[in-house]
């Protein structure tokens, strides 16, 4: 048994101060996604079934191309904040640290991979 | 001390004890749908990284986004997608300060749940 008292347990543990600018992170990035993702639904959705050709055709259009590298780039930033929410509520310790290091590293790597592939079939 | 009775006593919000409510399910459900969308996500960042590699590439990724497997992750995220973004506007409305009251949320509640489904099927006849 320890003789801490409740306010020398709670003194430093403060908030970590960035919470609302990761709140304001995710209001910017799911305004952006409201408008890109019926966006990238049509024009992936008419693009999905095609022959190769065809797919190729499309995505060398500026458009569609452009939907798809900013869905990709806009829509895995914003996965990269939600998901760390989700572990920091159910994920503690050491656990917590490398599961969001990981999501982090794989948001970035899938929205890069997106982006480079888009870019290279529409240049 | 303070360390008194700690560690068993019934901790918030009981979870397990909890009658599940349409608020809450709602809200819970926006969170599955935004992460479950990493599948689909992936999957389509593989099919352009294929298309971008070549015609033999993108045949195999083509062949499992368009097999039976790939259709079902791909419809239930195109639901999981209108939910999400439906829920994501109830809380854009939220933090506005409107609709904060039981009946308003039950009302946008009703909204996600309904227009989720209308608009999946929409898409699905569309494309």
């Amino acid at each position: 048994m320890s003789f801490m008292t409740d306010r020398k347990r709670a003194v430093g543990l403060g908030s970590a101060k960035s919470g609302t600018e990761h709140h304001w992170s995710m209001m910017v990035s799911s305004t952006a996604l409201l408008i890109l993702m019926p966006l990238f639904v049509f024009t992936f959705g008419y693009a999905l079934g095609r022959p190769y050709e065809e797919v190729i055709a499309y995505y060398r259009q500026p458009l569609p191309a452009l939907i798809a590298a900013l869905t990709f780039a806009v829509g895995f930033y914003h996965f990269k904040g939600g998901v760390q929410v989700l572990i920091e509520d159910y994920v503690h310790g050491f656990a917590r640290k490398l599961l969001i290091i990981a999501m982090i590293c794989l948001s970035i790597a899938a929205a890069a991979a997106g982006v480079f592939a888009v870019a290279r079939i529409a240049i | 001390m303070a360390d008194m009775n700690r560690g068993n006593r019934p901790l918030s919000p009981h979870i397990t004890i909890y009658k599940p409510q349409m608020t809450s399910m709602t809200s819970i459900f926006v969170r599955i749908t935004g992460n479950a969308l990493l599948v689909a996500a992936l999957m389509i960042v593989w099919w352009f990284l294929a298309a971008s590699s070549g015609p033999d590439a993108f045949a195999t990724a083509d062949a499992v986004l368009r097999s039976w497997f790939g259709d079902l992750v791909l419809f239930l995220s195109v639901w999981a997608l209108w939910y999400h973004t439906l829920g994501g506007l109830r809380h854009l409305i939220w933090d506005n300060g409107y609709g904060l009251d039981l009946q308003s949320s039950y009302t946008m509640g009703y909204i996600m749940i309904g227009g989720s489904v209308v608009l999946t099927i929409v898409i699905a006849i569309i494309v």
